[in-house]
């Protein structure tokens, strides 16, 4: 018997730019939900402009579009799509008819965005009164400078997470590129779901206000807490940890290849010393204690770079791990694309891509599920099913349906 | 919001966000922890410095909106009382090593024997099954092996992790994700189920946009460029690379300076700023940014000279004053908030963000971080304090039906 996907009988209207809401809108669609993704030719999502592109295009083409790898990599799940063009009218129409079909809408648009064309939550509301609507952006709805444009670039850093990774005598380092995009999705997806379950038991829909800043400093909330109870801010100190040693990234036999340690009890400590051939220095009175080794981790670390050096970082890996002690190779894109243990969660994915050719989709779950499994396909491609959802969906005859495309409400 | 149902957390300090965030939506967590504690009660910082598992800013930050019981299901008795529970759960989240639960007669398939309905979420670093499972993943291994550490930093020095670890909080959320859906799952399907969350997968998940791409396409690993994070394609298509963070007179700001139209407008102003503040723009001068785009440079050392006029007329202001300028001229700009910074944000004071919290017991409000999405309809934010250790046994356990004389009875026994 064909199991039911958790999101079987669920109607998406996917109207996000960029890559929060679409890594939102991504569990849905992959564990079942009907989605149908609405954007215009005449402003096509910026991703689908940023590089890189695969290096498949021909002269002539517009080199991204459907081949800008942010964009495909951020929609690996099936999606129907729609082109509709906002400054038409009858596409607000046709619209506000597709709204009637969905159980959700997600939105990325500047708060406010929306309103104007009339399709603010309280207008959805009155088509299909149990309507989810999931608005998404950088600060939030509502406050003074909910309207200023702004990328992950810059959410990182009013997030907080620009000042939580640095060496003691340099500036700060940031930890990622467009952190919150990554970070604040699943608050976006927890939302939406709680929503949708909680719709089902009382009826009600909703408006969901998600903040990418607010999700993303919910991370660092020791940080304020010991801000609101110490007045203490972080100091940033290199790979140091106060409560292990050795704790860092030593350096490995090859060409910029490394290995992380971490040792943290004293148990730890003995299979580590055991591990590297117990050398005199590690029974020196400076690495007697934990407190010792933290004490004088300058010292020690310059030791273990000695030992390490001498190593590929997987022998170093396969070592330490086998006497119980953490560490782990320094992982480059290279060495992601033939990690086992990623290949044994069949975590890499070959789709074919009209445009791209083959290649490997990633899988956005970071889990596995017992009852389902996550569908990966090539992203839809703009207004790739555009006569579909006019003609199959919202009942249009071939008429109408070629009236409006001369008239260009499908662009 | 989640009122109706129960969820029992026995995570370490690995999971205990995935838990906090149903608590926080209205669910009933009830945190089960060994008697005397749990170990990451632990972990700093603490409530003025003063180590003590009921003054642990990392348990209090983490798990709020729970009950807290404890109970050692490593004792027989133990892991019958658990199994009582589980009758009436409907979530059991759990972070420890693969296999524990089974050795202990409560892995998935004994769970499911008591209760059909529960879902069960196990969090680890890498994995229940595969060649690593049995690794053991602190945060800076995690990161490591999920390719986020490879990145950062700069290039003269070893790969750079963040000095506050938080991989775990980024595989909890991931965590709470699959719950949500194996609960939603349930109502179509009748039945719960297993699910199965890794850390390494989770950061994975976080870098791999920029990764990857480089990789699948070009087989080009992205290596670690200190802030200059923004790849930018120069002459002969070559690339160099931009600064993302940019340090000013009391801080930093986030800026990538984005040519073509779509940046026009701001690039253009913050020149015109320049100037009226007589600041030598260099070759900025020159450039039209309408039409430019990064190809009329030949050299990184090209890319760097044009980006030192600009962090050189930076470091004149503070981050506060470079980010109004910037709203007002309409480039893209991000202010570097400390936590101190952002308890005055007027963004995050407008909309009530913060939250003070009551320790009736410290004699004192701690202010935490709000809810990261909020809800037209249905209650939902933070219900309380993190629990004391034991705190809610009298009343957890007398709505299992245990009468008060066999609580002591267990508790004399080391089982609560």
């Amino acid at each position: 018997m064909e199991r039911k996907k958790p999101f079987e009988d669920i109607h998406i209207i996917n109207l996000a730019w960029s890559g929060v809401g679409n890594f939102i809108v991504k569990w849905f669609a992959q564990y079942g939900a009907m989605t149908i993704r609405v954007e215009s030719a005449n402003r096509s999502d910026p991703m689908r402009s940023a590089q890189p592109y695969a290096p498949t295009y021909t002269p002539g083409e517009p080199p991204g579009l459907e081949r800008a790898f942010y964009y495909s990599q951020g929609h690996p799940f099936r999606e129907y799509g729609l082109a509709l063009d906002f400054n038409k009218p009858k596409a607000i129409e046709l619209f506000k008819k597709l709204v009637t079909w969905a159980d959700v809408v997600v939105e990325t648009f500047a708060p406010g965005r929306m309103e104007k064309w009339g399709l603010a939550y309280e207008d959805l509301k009155k088509i299909k009164p149990d309507i989810i609507m999931l608005s998404s952006s950088g600060y939030g709805q509502t406050g003074p400078i909910s309207k200023l444009a702004a990328f992950g670039f810059q959410l990182s850093a009013v997030s907080g997470m620009y000042e939580i990774a640095g060496w003691p005598d340099r500036p700060s380092m940031p930890v990622g590129s467009f952190y919150t995009d990554v970070l604040s999705p699943m608050a976006g997806a927890v939302a939406l779901a709680v929503a949708l379950d909680y719709r089902r038991r009382t009826g009600k829909g909703q408006h969901i206000d998600h903040c990418h800043t607010e999700a993303a400093i919910n991370f660092i909330a020791p940080l304020i807490l010991d801000y609101a109870a110490n007045q203490r801010l972080l100091k940033t100190n290199g790979n140091k940890l106060p409560y292990a040693a050795p704790h860092g990234v030593y350096p490995c036999k090859g060409d910029d290849r490394w290995v992380a340690i971490a040792v943290f009890t004293d148990e730890e400590w003995d299979s580590f010393c055991r591990v590297i051939g117990s050398p005199d220095w590690t029974r020196d009175s400076r690495f007697a204690t934990l407190g010792d080794r933290v004490k004088n981790s300058d010292e020690l670390d310059t030791l273990v770079n000695e030992w390490t050096v001498q190593f590929t970082a997987e022998q170093v890996m396969e070592r330490m791990q086998a006497a119980g002690v953490a560490a782990g190779l320094v992982a480059d894109g290279k060495d992601l694309s033939e990690d086992p243990q990623l290949d044994h969660y069949g975590y890499f994915q070959e789709r074919d891509h009209p445009y791209i050719g083959r290649h490997r989709h990633y899988h956005p779950s970071a889990f596995t599920m017992s009852e389902a499994a996550a569908e990966v396909t090539a992203p839809v491609l703009l207004g790739e099913h555009t006569e579909y959802v006019a003609t199959e969906i919202l009942g249009l005859s071939d008429e109408e349906f070629v009236q409006l495309i001369q008239e260009g409400v499908f662009e | 919001m989640l009122s109706c149902y129960r969820v029992l957390d026995l995570t370490d300090d690995k999971g205990y966000f995935c838990g906090k965030t149903l608590g926080d939506l209205g669910a009933d967590v009830i945190k089960v922890e060994p008697p005397g504690g749990d170990p990451g009660r632990k972990r700093g910082p603490f409530y003025h410095d003063i180590p003590d598992p009921e003054k642990s800013l990392y348990w209090f930050a983490f798990n709020t909106s729970k009950r807290g019981i404890t109970l050692d299901i490593e004792k027989a008795e133990g892991r019958q009382l658990f199994k009582e529970l589980v009758k009436t759960a409907d979530v059991v989240l759990e972070s420890f090593s693969p296999g524990y639960m089974d050795k202990l007669g409560l892995g998935y398939p004994a769970l499911r024997e008591v209760n059909e309905g529960v879902i069960m979420t196990a969090i680890t670093p890498f994995g229940q099954e595969g060649p690593y499972k049995d690794f053991k993943g602190p945060d800076i291994v995690a990161s490591a092996l999920g390719g986020t550490l490879y990145t950062v930093g700069d290039p003269d020095r070893p790969p750079l992790t963040a000095t506050y670890p938080h991989a775990y909080t980024i595989c909890s959320m991931h965590a709470v994700v699959g719950t949500l859906i194996a609960l939603f799952h349930r109502s179509v399907i009748g039945r719960g189920q297993y699910i199965d969350a890794s850390a390494q997968i989770a950061l994975h998940f976080t870098g791999s946009a920029e990764i990857e791409g480089s990789w699948e396409f070009h087989g080009i690993t992205q290596q670690r460029h200190g802030r200059k994070r923004f790849a930018i394609r120069i002459k002969d298509d070559k690339n160099a690379f931009t600064p993302i963070l940019w340090s000013c007179k009391d801080g930093n700001i986030g800026l990538n300076i984005q040519l073509g139209p779509s940046g026009e407008k701001g690039n253009t102003a913050l020149v015109e700023w320049m100037k009226s503040e007589g600041h030598d723009i260099g070759r900025l001068g020159q450039w039209g940014f309408k039409t430019m785009d990064w190809s009329v440079l030949e050299s990184q050392e090209e890319s760097d000279e044009i980006h030192d006029v600009l962090q050189s007329f930076f470091l004149k202001f503070t981050k506060e004053e470079l980010f109004k300028k910037s709203a007002e001229i309409g480039l893209k700009m991000g202010i570097s908030l400390t936590p101190k910074d952002m308890m005055t944000f007027p963004q995050l004071v407008d909309r009530g963000f913060f939250t003070e919290v009551d320790y009736p017991e410290l004699g004192t409000t701690l202010t935490h971080p709000g809810s990261p999405t909020r809800f037209s309809d249905g209650a939902h934010g933070i219900k309380r304090r993190a629990p004391l250790i034991g705190e809610h046994n009298i009343e957890v356990y007398q709505e299992l039906g245990l009468p008060v004389e066999e609580l002591a009875v267990l508790k004399e026994r080391g089982v609560i």
